[in-house]
Formats: C-alpha cells, structure tokens, sequence
C-alpha cells in the first residue's frame, strides 16, 4: 500500500503537506498528532471516539468521503464551529482515495 | 480536615490502582475527583465501550475495570471527597501539603499523587461573544439549585441528556422551557425524547429545531436570547439562557501550583518516580508526560506501582523495605481481611 499526501491548515492558519500511511489504520485525527500540528490535549480528547469533537475539522477538497456514521452526525450537532463541511477526524480512516485531501482544522474549544 | 498518607487527585483507573499499591505498603489513601462518581473518563465518557489492551483481559467494558478496581481496592478502605475539584495547594514546614477543594474541603497528607488524566471535567461553553459577562447573571452552565428559576422564562440549548433532562424537570418549576438544538434529532436517551415529544404536544415546552443561540440580549444581565434558525434571525425573550453541551476536561488549577508544565501534562521524572518538580507531588497516568509517554491505562498502573515505592521511602526514609509478590504476602486489608493464597496439602509418602 501507498503512502498519499494530504495538505493540513492549522489552527494559526499555516498549512502543512504531510505523508500519511495507508497501512496502519490510522484516522487523519492520529495524523494530526503524529506530526503534532494541534497542542496535545486539544485534540483527541476523548481517543477518538467520537464522543467529543476536538477534531473537528473542515474539508476544503471535494474528495468523496466515508458517510457519517449516526455517532458523529449527533456530536457534530454538539459541536462549536460547525460548517457545511465539518467532520470530525477521528472517523476519517487514511485510504489511498484521500490522496489530496486538503482540511482546515476548526478552532479548538476554550 | 481529611488527613491521609496519599493523596490522590483523579478517581481514574491509575488513581484507583494507586489506592491498592499503597495499601500493599500499608499507607492509606484519599481521593479527590470533580465528578460525582469514581472512574473518570471510563465511568463518565464511555462506561459502554470495551478496552482490549488491559493485561490479561481479552475484552472489558470500562465501567466493568472500574467496578472491578472498586472491588479491589476495597479492603484498602480508601476515602473519597467527590464532586468537588482540587483548588489549591499549600505546602506546609514540615514538607507535608495541603489541598482545598473547590467547596472548601481541606486535606491533609504528606504526599500528593494526582492522576488527574485530562484534568477535570467542566461545562463545555458555547463561542457566544460575551457569554463570560452574563455568567451567574442569567447564564449558568451547571444547574446547582432549580428554585431560581421558578417562575422564570428560560431557555436550554443542547441535544443530550442533560439538556432534555433539564427541560423536563424545569417544566414543573419554570414559568416557560424553551429548548434550542441544532438538529431536529436528540442524542439523549429515546425516553427521554419521547417525554419532551409528549411535554411538547401539551404546550409545556417550545422546541425550536434546527436552531441556534448565537448571541445573548441584556444589559446588565439576561432578558433574551437571539435565536438563528436558517436564514431567520429573531430574539426570544427570557430571565435565564442554560447552554447544556456536556462536559470537557481541563487541567484547571492544577496547572497554576507551579508544577512544570508541557503540552498540557505535567512533567515528572520517569527515570526513577514520577515525581514533579516540587518533591513530594507525583504526576501519574493521563495527566503526566515524559519522554516516550504513552496515554494508557496499564502504563498508568506501572507508574502508579513505582510511585508508591518512592512515596513510601518519601514517608519513613529510615526504613528498609523490599516490594513482595502477593501470591506470596497476601493481602492484608485495612478492614481486618486477610487474602492469601491456600496452603498447599503436601502428603507424605510412606
């Protein structure tokens, strides 16, 4: 399997074209840690389980993405920030189709 | 004043385990927790949900592990001081500390361990400009006394629980329930959907759906709410506005007891003890970080195992101790029980 890239802004706005791999059943939340473009523990809070929504993120390229599973359609009702576009990105696994994505990550909550 | 040899700042699975590793030393332990029930994120987040990396437990539901761990350290009697948060700290001569809740609760203890995890949990609040002005004066996050608001007009936005919960009970109190939500769909428990459904159909509550609160209307404290539902903006009067979006953690006051501080978790030493940069605090589990550190429950086990050590030497550094196998000392609790394992029956052969 491929590694893809993906193109993530930050929240100070600055973007960051990342290598992602395709193998370890990472979700593009664990990404953003990995290359720790969001301060720990403002991001991932609840491990990824969609039960808060500290990774949301918005979704600036048109690739067609996983349907949203009822769990994060209700914690997106929850949410602060929300656009048309938000997701949440625990529950974006990285696949090879994702090669390109671009994401903004919403602001973190005070 | 609540004295103690550990005292545990966090009711988590580490703070938990910490209670059972002291017990082995003979040092009893307080714990201190925000929520109203031990267990932390596993009993408050995600009591449902299974873990399948704990040691020899292929799968368990975490409210189970706290059940369990509850279970286990029971004979260590371990005192609890919960629904208040940890303040402040003082740390007094003779090196002991003392830690004062939010409600005032003072303890006592000559070591501090606070497995804190993300910290404590508190309201989440909307991104309302100048909210912060109206808090206690018309907006309050937490509902601490439902009699202020009899006869009052108020309005609730959230989707869980707590927020259909609320607009439930206020219906009886309040002179009118508004609840505002973003979807037509609640998160809350379908009961409880189906009795705001039912209130809804008598007149007793106004659901606005899908909707918005997007500022407050008041000079000095609330009168209103404006309302944003689609393209329609209006206002709704009201005396109170009780934004219910659940909890989040936060480190909180700890952050300010001049602990060294990276990436939201305290620094320790992970070399020997998990001690803070003031001797005698501990930082173990979530709550800490180090190089390497991982944000797991058996890691927290592990550095609460190895704190106990150092605090015990910490209380009586004139005393030799080597640490025992249980299978081989047993347990003594505090309560007088006694675990041991069966002597063996050895028969001798003529």
């Amino acid at each position: 399997m491929n590694d893809i890239t993906i193109h993530i802004t930050d929240r100070d706005g600055t973007t960051h074209r990342v290598v992602a791999p395709t193998d370890m059943n990472m979700n593009l939340m664990e990404l953003i840690r990995s290359y720790e473009l969001a301060e720990e523990g403002t991001i991932g809070v609840c491990g990824g389980m969609a039960m808060c929504a500290s990774c949301q993120c918005y979704i600036d390229s048109d690739h067609e993405l996983p349907e949203m599973s009822y769990d994060e359609d209700l914690m997106l009702a929850e949410a602060f920030h929300v656009e048309a576009n938000s997701r949440l990105g625990c529950q974006l696994f990285i696949t090879e189709n994702l090669e390109g994505l671009k994401v903004t990550l919403a602001p973190a909550e005070d | 004043m609540i004295k103690t040899d550990i005292l545990i700042i966090g009711a988590g699975p580490t703070g938990l385990f910490t209670v059972f590793e002291a017990g082995l030393l003979k040092l009893k332990c307080h714990l201190i927790d925000a929520l109203p029930q031990p267990g932390g994120q596993c009993a408050e987040i995600y009591p449902k949900k299974p873990i399948y990396d704990i040691p020899a437990f292929p799968e368990i539901l975490a409210g189970d592990l706290v059940d369990n761990l509850m279970k286990q350290i029971e004979p260590f009697q371990p005192g609890f001081t919960l629904g208040e948060r940890a303040q402040t700290i003082e740390k007094l001569e003779d090196n002991t500390f003392i830690v004062t809740t939010n409600k005032g609760t003072k303890h006592h203890a000559p070591i501090v361990a606070i497995a804190g995890g993300l910290g404590s949990f508190e309201p989440r609040k909307p991104p309302i400009t100048n909210i912060s002005v109206y808090e206690d004066k018309g907006v309050e996050y937490i509902i601490r006394d439902p009699e202020i608001y009899r006869n009052k007009n108020v309005v609730i936005a959230g989707g869980g629980d707590s927020a259909l919960d609320w607009s439930i009970f206020l219906t009886d109190i309040a002179k009118s329930v508004t609840l505002v939500h973003r979807r037509n769909e609640f998160r809350g428990a379908l009961d409880s959907v189906e009795k705001v459904q039912e209130l809804k159909n008598e007149g007793k509550i106004e659901l606005i759906t899908p909707a918005e609160v997007i500022d407050i209307v008041g000079d000095t404290k609330v009168t209103g709410v404006s309302i944003k539902r689609g393209a329609d903006v209006f206002n709704k009067e009201c005396d109170h506005f009780i934004p219910l979006f659940g909890l989040a953690p936060k480190l909180g006051p700890i952050a300010d007891w001049g602990l060294e501080i990276e990436k939201n978790a305290i620094k320790v030493d992970n070399t020997l003890d998990y001690q803070t940069n003031i001797p005698g605090i501990y930082a173990i589990g979530d709550v800490n970080t180090y190089p390497g550190k991982l944000k797991l429950i058996l890691c927290g086990f592990h550095e609460a195992t190895l704190m106990c050590q150092s605090a015990y030497q910490r209380i009586f550094p004139d005393k030799r101790y080597v640490m025992k196998y249980t299978t081989v000392g047993g347990v003594e609790g505090f309560d007088g029980s006694k675990k041991e394992a069966p002597k063996a029956v050895v028969k001798k052969i003529e």
